[in-house]
This record gives C-alpha cells, structure tokens and sequence, in this order.
C-alpha cells in the first residue's frame, strides 16, 4: 500500500496516515508513504505513523503542485514498487493527481472517501457519501490493480504509531519536464480554519438575513471558534464557499457545533454529525437537525446567538475587572 | 478559437433511485437537467467564442434523454452537439466513462484549442472524469480555475484556486481546464436560441460508429463495482428546550462553551 503525498504535510495527511496503518495491519500489507516534495524537512514527521517505507522523490519543481511533473514521478514509482492499494487525501493535489494516474494505469478510483476497510482478500472497501448524499455505498476495485481511492480530509482520527526500523529510500528524480509554468502565487490569507476549530457557530437560512450572519462571526470569535454555513447562506452569497459544511463543502468534527437556522438537509449532515456535541437553534420544532442533536433550542436563532454573545460577554467584562 | 465542452446531464438529485442489483444509478424516465457546474463551463466558452470566434462543440455521454440537455446548449451558444448513447455504456465508472469520451474525440476528430470540463457532477459528485479524460489525450490540465485572464493563440492564463493560495498558470494549447463556478455566470437562453435549438442537429453516435469494444465499457468495463448501499441514520437523544426552558437552554449551552473554550474537559 502506497500514501501518495506532497509537501503540504497537515492534518489530513497525518489523518490518512494513521488510517493507512491500521489496514495495511489488518491486511497484512507493508505500508509506504511516497513523499514528492522540494526539501526532505517532512520525513521526521511522517515517520510518526509507522510506515514500513518512506519513499522519497525530492525536487526544486515539487514546491507547487502541477500535474505534469507530480504524475510522471509517481508513475515511475508506482510502476517500480506495483502496490496494491494507492491512497492520496482528497485534497485539491490529491484529486488533481489521482485521476491522471488512474487512467495512466487503466484502474479505478474512488473519490473522496469517508470509509475504508479491507477485507480477507485484500480487497480494499471504499465508502463515499453518494447520489448527492442520500446514501452511502460501498465500491470495490475487484480484479485491477492498483485499487485507488482519494479520502476526505475530516473523518479520521489522527494515530501514532511508533516504529523503529523505518527504511527511508531516496529515489533519484532526473529532468522533469512541465508543460505549464507557474506565473504568481498569492496566498489566501488564513482566517480561523474551519478544520481546526474546537467551536464552530454555522449559520443557515433561518438566520433571516445577510446582516444577521455578524453575530455568529462575534460568537466565534468570543470563543476562538470558526464560522459554517448550510449551502442555502452560501448559494445567497452570505458568506463564502470556503465557509460550506457537508457533503460539497467541508468535513467537521469541533467539539462543539451550533448549527443557527439550519435545517438539517441530509447533505449537511454529511458534513458535521460526528461532532462531540451538536447544538441545534430552530424555530421549528420537527426540524430534522434536531434528531442528530444533543441540545435543541426552539427559538429564533438570531436573538438565540445574540443571548450567547451577550452572556459572554458579560461573564469576560466580570472577570476582567 | 475552436472550444470542447464536457457536459454531462443529471437526474434531479431528489428524485433518483437506486438499482438494486448493480447498485447504481436508475437514471431512465426522470427530469434531467445539465449539471450545473458545466453551465458555466459552457458560459465561458461561448462568451470567448463571441469575442475570438471560432466555434463550441459540446459533447455528453448519456442516454437518450440526454438530448435535451444538449438542445439547452444549443439554445445557450454552442454550435455543434455530440451525443454518445448506447446501451452498452451503461454502469459506466469514471474511467469506462473517460475511456469511451476519448474515444469520441479521437474517432470524430474534434479539432479544439481548449477542452472545458466542470470541476464535478452533482451525481457523481467525483471530479475525476474531466482528468482522467484529458490524461487520455496527453493534454495539459489545470484543475480548479477560479478564472480565465486571457487566451492568447498558443496559451492560456488562468488563475487557479486552491486550499492555501491562488495561483497563476500559463499553459500552451491545446489544453483541458476544469473551473470552478466563478469562471462565467450562465446567461438565460434567448427566444432566438431556443427556436435555432429546436431546429439544430444533433449528431448521435454508439460504440459501433465509434469503433469501441463492448466489453471495454459500462459496467462491464468498469474496474469499480458498487458492492453495498446503505443508508446511514445516526439519531442523538436531544434534549429540548422550548417555551419557559429557553432560556435554561441557552444556559447549559453557555456552561458547554466556557468549559471547551477554557480547556476543562467535557
Ligand atoms: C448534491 C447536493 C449537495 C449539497 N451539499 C450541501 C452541503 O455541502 N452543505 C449544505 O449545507 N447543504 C448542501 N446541500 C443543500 C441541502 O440539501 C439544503 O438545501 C441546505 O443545507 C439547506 O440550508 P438551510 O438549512 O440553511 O436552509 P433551509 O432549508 O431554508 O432551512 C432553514 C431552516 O431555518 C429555520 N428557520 C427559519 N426561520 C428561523 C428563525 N427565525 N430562527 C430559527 N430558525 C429558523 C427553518 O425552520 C428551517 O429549518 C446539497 C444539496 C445537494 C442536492
Ligand atoms: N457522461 C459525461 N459526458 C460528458 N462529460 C462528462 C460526463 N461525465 C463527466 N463529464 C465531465 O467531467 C466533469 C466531472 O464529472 P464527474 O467526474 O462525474 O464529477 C463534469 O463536470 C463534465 O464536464
């Protein structure tokens, strides 16, 4: 089993990582991450994760992600090291490069994931939300090889695992060519990130308008937390897509999630139902949120949020003098 | 500037039923639609098509009913409609699904400066056809285009969106973009293009004309199977507060979030 990654080494590779080992143990198969980076300063940190190997391509052009240089490197390896499994996160790099190796190698893949097990047979069972998430199924590589699948950053938890006799393999990268050239990068300044947020405070329709959505933004920040929306917030330009939780937006899991004014669409669910605690704010009693959550609040969610800011608020100007 | 547009036509995703034995998609007799995400790659197509000229072909694989979605874009600026239908199609993955489109191209000789595809169906939902399908051609791709800053005659410039930055690529031509939504807002059909719609052709072709082996497709030539499909219900135990307890439940949410926000446990 290979992990196909590059240097942008966080969270949800480490996810992956951990999952990775758990089957290739269950499996009984050698686990190698593959590593294309343009410095070797992240192999410590994935040796964390106990792979069998770390496979190592490192290259000046391997600082940005472009598919042309990125798919003839990991073809060369794959081809050398025949795995079994291929496993990459589902993130813009690892679905941009995984279907070009897909079809270079004729196999299957499976896009974003939320489940993977492997069976006697060392078939590897893929699970993804499908049919705009009113399902899941489960999807099997049978007689291809290698069997791949990108895995939705979020839904697994990070495990180390100690192991001494790492084997470390640098592999010799020679010209790389591209026939697309970087011209610019100019970094997304980073707000709190939805991923990493203990608290999050997501908004839907039943916030009633755009203005509105300010008080969700003084909660989180009150409690260092991030700011979600359904899609409905984010389809009328509310807020931003980066702000989407569920099945076209992200994968959550804080310790606590309040979700305002948002109905509970089996596609939201998708995004945030493995969060610790669930807080639902709905004026409407038979809301379906409600069945997936531990405390429920029937009231207006604006004033609702107001009540929390202003109880914050209070309880921070009490202590702080 | 000649254009090549994937789209692909989608069920209401309401309404969609599931084939018990093959586990996929029944997608005969309900409403389709195009997937939204190609309408704005048509978008972007046809408006560069009205300022370079030249001339948009979209091209679906689906089944018959699919033509009315591209009679849409017939209605919506393209010039040229390409159907592939077959029954043998059917079940198609990702890569039975690239594999038969490329053949298409190939086959047809559809000449193009640029191949535009969505970033993803709303069904499928996987993002991998429009790759895969490029990968086939040996085409450059830039994956996740936020924006289109100029066409020269032998490049490209896009700016592309992803996790930590925005980007910006210059790659020659031909080549495969897959955009994201923000690339051109879809215009409304006109009275003018439904009626040249109704009238236009569109060229249907099946494995046979393509020259595709049967066994190389659909289901058959899938190398990924649906083996289960199942739905997930996870019900917590709410505990309501409504009426006179609103505010007591305003409360112990108030305790939950100082007790996670100051680091005490639970
Ligand atoms: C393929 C596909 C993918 C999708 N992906 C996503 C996704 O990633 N994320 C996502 O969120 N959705 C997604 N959706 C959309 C989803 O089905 C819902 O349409 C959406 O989540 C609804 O958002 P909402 O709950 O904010 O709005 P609505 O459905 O309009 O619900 C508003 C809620 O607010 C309540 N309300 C109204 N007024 C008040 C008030 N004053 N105070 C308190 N409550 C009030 C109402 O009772 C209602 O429950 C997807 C759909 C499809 C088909
Ligand atoms: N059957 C199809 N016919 C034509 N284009 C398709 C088809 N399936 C997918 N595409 C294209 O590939 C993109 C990604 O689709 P998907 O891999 O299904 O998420 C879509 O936005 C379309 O542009």
């Amino acid at each position: 089993m290979i992990l196909v990654l590059n240097n942008k080494i966080d969270r949800s590779s480490f996810e992956l990582l951990s999952k990775a080992r758990k089957l290739a143990d269950k499996a009984s198969m050698k686990l190698a991450f593959l590593l294309m980076s343009n410095s070797k300063k992240d192999v410590q940190q994935l040796a964390r994760f106990g792979p069998d190997m770390v496979i190592l391509a490192v290259h000046e052009k391997f600082n940005r992600f472009s598919l042309d240089p990125f798919l003839s490197t990991a073809k060369k390896i794959l081809a050398k090291y025949s795995p079994s499994i291929v496993l990459a996160p589902a993130t813009t790099f690892g679905r941009t490069l995984m279907p070009a190796l897909a079809a270079s190698f004729r196999t299957g893949l499976t896009a974003d994931c939320t489940e993977l097990d492997v069976d006697e047979k060392g078939n590897l069972l893929q699970t993804r939300p499908a049919i705009g998430g009113n399902v899941m199924a489960t999807i099997v590589t049978p007689t291809h090889r290698p069997q791949m699948a990108t895995v939705r950053p979020g839904v697994f938890e990070i495990v180390e695992h100690r192991k001494d006799d790492v084997q470390f393999i640098e592999e010799r990268i020679e010209d790389l060519s591209d026939r697309c050239q970087l011209i610019s990068v100019e970094p997304k300044q980073a707000g709190a990130r939805l991923e990493d947020a203990k608290i999050i405070v997501s908004v839907g329709k039943g916030l009633r308008k755009k203005e509105n959505v300010e008080v969700a933004f003084k909660l989180a920040s009150l409690v260092k937390g991030a700011v979600g929306a359904s899609r409905a917030v984010v389809d009328a330009r509310w807020l931003s897509h980066d702000h989407q939780v569920g099945l076209s937006g992200k994968t959550v899991k804080p310790r606590i999630y309040i979700a305002a004014g948002i109905s509970g669409a089996v596609q939201h669910l998708a995004g945030m139902q493995t969060s610790e605690i669930i807080v639902a704010i709905n004026k409407d009693r038979y809301a379906p949120i409600f069945k997936v959550a531990d405390i429920g609040i029937v009231a207006d969610a604006y004033w609702v949020l107001s009540e929390l800011v202003q109880r914050l608020e209070r309880e921070s100007d009490e202590s702080g003098g | 500037m000649n254009f090549l547009v994937l789209v692909k036509q989608v069920p209401d995703t309401e309404k969609v039923k599931i084939d018990p034995i093959s586990g996929t998609m029944v997608r005969e007799g309900l409403d389709v639609t195009m997937n939204p995400l190609d309408s704005h790659a048509l978008e972007l197509a046809v408006s560069l098509k009205e300022k370079l000229n030249g001339s948009v072909t979209v091209l679906s694989m689906g089944p018959m009913n699919t033509i009315d979605v591209l009679r849409d874009a017939i209605a919506l600026g393209a010039d040229r409609a390409i159907l592939l239908s077959d029954s043998a199609l059917a079940g198609s993955d990702t890569w039975a699904t690239s594999l038969a489109l490329a053949k298409a191209i190939e086959k047809l000789n559809i000449a193009f400066d640029l191949m535009i595809c969505g970033e993803k169906s709303t069904d499928g939902e996987t993002g991998q056809v429009g790759i895969e399908l490029a990968t086939l051609l040996n085409l450059p791709v830039v994956t996740y285009v936020s924006e289109l800053i100029e066409l020269g005659s032998n490049f490209v410039l896009v700016k592309r969106s992803i996790e930590d930055a925005h980007e910006v690529w210059k790659a020659p031509l031909p080549a495969c973009l897959c955009v994201l939504k923000s690339v051109a807002e879809p215009r409304l059909p006109t009275l003018a293009g439904k009626k040249t719609a109704m009238d236009a052709k569109i060229e249907i072709y099946d494995t046979e004309s393509i020259g595709i082996n049967r066994e190389e497709v659909g289901l058959k030539g899938s190398p990924t199977r649906v083996v289960k499909v199942f739905n997930t219900k996870i019900a917590r135990n709410c505990r309501i507060y409504a009426d006179k307890d609103i505010l007591e439940g305003i409360e112990r949410v108030v305790g939950l979030i100082k007790a996670v926000r100051d680091g005490e446990a639970k």
